[in-house]
């Protein structure tokens, strides 16, 4: 009886803990909306932290968009073939793509590479008293090394996620046309005809961006309150990997069954 | 984690008589302030004179930083004013805060310098951030700072390609970059070899003079500090137990202050951390 | 630490092939060049049954893709469903077109097809069609077929 209370103690101080972290999360995140002015006025600040966030994340995004396509390829004709709409290859890697893998795999991937840099950088930052030093410059760190990174997160997200759901339609093209040898015309038309702009496309951009907007919260939050110390860091690191994925996930099936409602 | 008990064994001081000013640049009035349950300062009342380098001395974790905090404004006491050049820094807004930061510069303990920009665009980074200054005139003002510490020609080095004594001497021009009227050092002494150590100290002493500024050092090196500061406050367990001039520090029969000052293994301050009796420790098995 | 021309000549070539690779998307996989903006005009129909038609679905003559469904409401005067088309400007219709709602493959999604009258005048905006053949309702098929079957096994017994 005594350890089964004990047990629901630590239950309860925990879920107070999240939820006193969630509410802290969120008023920070308003700060951070508040002092973006910085981030757009001197926007080389953030083309800086795109760099860094961004094109160094090109490499695993494309050749990881590159090997699902051709998966899915490989996959899809598997099925596909057995009822004789091999054709329809095209239209399955497509919508495959562009409404799921591409912003949520892009997604995970971002977050295990960018937003566990970040989370790192300003966790670094911190420890180091980094953060402090530019406070008593009267520089406000919240402007000059959090906001940038964010909206470079923001910003880069939908770009990673394009390219990966197009590198992906090329992998599918890879080994269904070329190495299979599906039509290729009917895998075009079909993949045309089906693949909507504003349903598929543009909805997949729309994740993509909400997708953008957690991980990089994620990862700056993290990082700005991480301990400051070695293991302080570390774990905040790894905690970002960890929740922002799982938000990902979370994410993908609010939005999927908002979008997609079999309309 | 802060000091042993030592309070009871700290019988009251006869202060020697506040130091005569043209004026205190800081004064700390009656603060107190605490982390939850656990109170750092209490009742502090200090005084740092224009001009002066003034040093805070005691134990490790006995609220020296925080008092630095409190002047710096970062955090904000539970009782109390801490006054900058007369302005209340606990009751200030944001952006008066930062006005007042623009003539403070501070000293961290390792330096904190940007590891992600050069040395020459740490010690520029308050120009920049700041003035609308043009490129050449930036280059020249930072050439200056660096050769006051003497490091002008490290200008291009990563902070990572840096010693610690350099790293914290180029820290100390970044912090001087605007001419600052208030000097605050986090423990600048702590860790380095004796040559870098002479070197800061003078350092210190002669920015201080140059610029005219009032500085407060936070150290619990004796040796060095006595040698360079007009004037000396001890701090025990968040309260002031002793202030003077360094001679009068260094006569004081006060037994903390001595035993602080000559390094004694023993004294107030005790060897043995509290502990049961030793046969009940060592025999305790046997039985 | 790279120069800042180096930087932003890197997030330019980023910035550049994102947008390709969501052009690429937009042109190439979904259907964006089809509709962009020329010019449309809207005819309505009226069904008894749309079956399983949704707004968005295409528009066709003789197979090819000539507009979209706008919007699909019911008159509760009249109680039928009032099927709303944005058809292509490039694309004129006589007034005696009719629209038949047909299943694209054997279980596929439900489009409207419109089979050209003889008409000198053509459709214009806000037109109405007089013609309408409904959606084919599955189970009403199925209760014919079972009807029928019966009616005809009466017959044969009356016989």
């Amino acid at each position: 009886m005594h350890r089964v209370a004990g047990l629901l103690r630590r239950l309860g101080a925990h879920v107070t803990g999240m939820i006193w972290r969630l509410g802290f999360a969120t008023r920070f995140f308003m700060l951070i909306l508040k002092h973006s002015g910085t981030s757009f006025r001197r926007f080389h600040l953030t083309v800086r932290e795109m760099y860094f966030s961004g094109v160094q994340s090109l490499i695993i995004i494309v050749v990881s968009g590159l090997f699902v396509g051709m998966v899915l390829g490989l996959q899809g004709y598997d099925t596909l073939v057995r009822y004789g709409s091999s054709e329809a290859l095209g239209v399955l890697v497509a919508l495959s793509l562009v409404r799921e893998l591409g912003p949520v795999v892009a997604g995970l991937l971002f977050a295990s590479r960018a937003g566990s840099a970040i989370t790192a950088e300003i966790g670094l930052m911190k420890a180091t008293e980094q953060l402090d030093a530019m406070e008593m410059m009267a520089v406000d760190p919240i402007a000059r090394v959090v906001a940038p990174r964010f909206w470079a997160g923001v910003i880069s997200m939908p770009l990673l996620a394009a390219l990966f759901s197009a590198m992906g339609v090329f992998g599918g093209y890879l080994v269904g046309v070329r190495m299979i040898g599906v039509d290729e015309g009917s895998f075009w038309s079909q993949m045309e005809a089906a693949v909507d702009f504003e349903e598929d496309v543009l909805n997949g951009v729309i994740k993509s961006f909400v997708f953008g907007v957690a991980i990089t919260w994620i990862a700056v939050f993290e990082g700005y309150d991480a301990p400051p110390t070695a293991e302080g860091v570390s774990g905040a690191t790894t905690r970002t990997v960890v929740t922002a994925s799982l938000w990902v996930l979370a994410l993908d099936f609010i939005l999927t069954a908002l979008m997609f409602r079999g309309n | 984690m802060c000091c042993p008990p030592i309070c009871a064994r700290i019988r009251p001081f006869n202060f020697a008589p506040h130091p005569v000013s043209i004026g205190n640049l800081v004064e700390v009035d009656n603060v107190t302030f605490g982390y939850d349950q656990r109170a750092v300062l209490r009742q502090i009342n200090l005084n740092v004179p224009k001009g002066k380098v003034v040093a805070i001395m005691g134990l490790s974790g006995c609220g020296k930083t925080t008092l630095l905090r409190l002047i710096g404004g970062s955090v904000r006491p539970q009782q109390g004013e801490v006054r900058v050049a007369g302005k209340v820094v606990n009751k200030l807004p944001a952006d008066e805060l930062y006005l007042l930061r623009r003539k403070m510069g501070m000293l961290f303990q390792f330096g904190a310098l940007f590891t992600d920009m050069s040395v020459f665009d740490n010690v520029a980074f308050q120009m920049r951030e700041h003035t609308n200054l043009p490129e050449s005139v930036i280059n020249d003002l930072v050439m200056m700072k660096l050769d006051a510490v003497g490091l002008r020609g490290a200008a291009h080095f990563m902070p990572s390609e840096l010693s610690g004594g350099m790293a914290r001497r180029v820290a100390l021009a970044r912090s001087i970059a605007l001419d600052p009227k208030l000097m605050l050092y986090d423990e600048p002494f702590a860790g380095l070899d004796p040559i870098s150590l002479g070197v800061i100290g003078q350092l210190i002493r002669r920015l201080n003079d140059s610029l005219g500024a009032t500085s407060i050092i936070v150290t619990h090196d004796v040796a060095e500090a006595l040698q360079i500061v007009d004037f000396v406050y001890f701090m025990s367990e968040g309260v002031v137990i002793a202030r003077g001039t360094p001679d009068e520090i260094r006569a004081s029969e006060e037994t903390f202050v001595h035993q602080f000052v000559y390094g004694e293994a023993d004294g107030p301050v005790a060897f043995d951390y509290p502990a049961r009796d030793l046969r009940e420790d060592m025999f305790a098995e046997a039985q | 630490m790279m120069s800042r021309k180096t930087l932003d000549l890197w997030v330019g070539v980023f910035v550049a092939i994102g947008f390709g690779a969501l052009l690429f998307l937009a042109l190439k996989v979904a259907n964006l060049s089809s509709f962009t903006g020329a010019g449309l005009y809207e005819i309505t129909a009226k069904f008894d049954n749309i079956g399983g038609l949704k707004v968005r679905a295409p528009v066709k003559s003789s197979g090819v893709v000539v507009g979209r469904v706008r919007e699909i409401h019911f008159d509760n005067q009249t109680f039928e469903a009032v099927v709303t088309m944005s058809v292509e400007s490039r694309f004129a219709f006589p007034k005696d077109t009719s629209a038949k709602i047909l299943t694209s493959g054997l279980l596929g999604e439900q489009f409207i097809g419109l089979a050209a009258g003889g008409d000198s005048v053509n459709l214009k905006n806000g037109d109405a069609l007089k013609i309408t053949q409904s959606a084919v309702v599955l189970e009403n098929l199925i209760s014919q077929f079972l009807y029928s079957k019966a009616a005809e096994g009466g017959d044969k017994k009356q016989q």
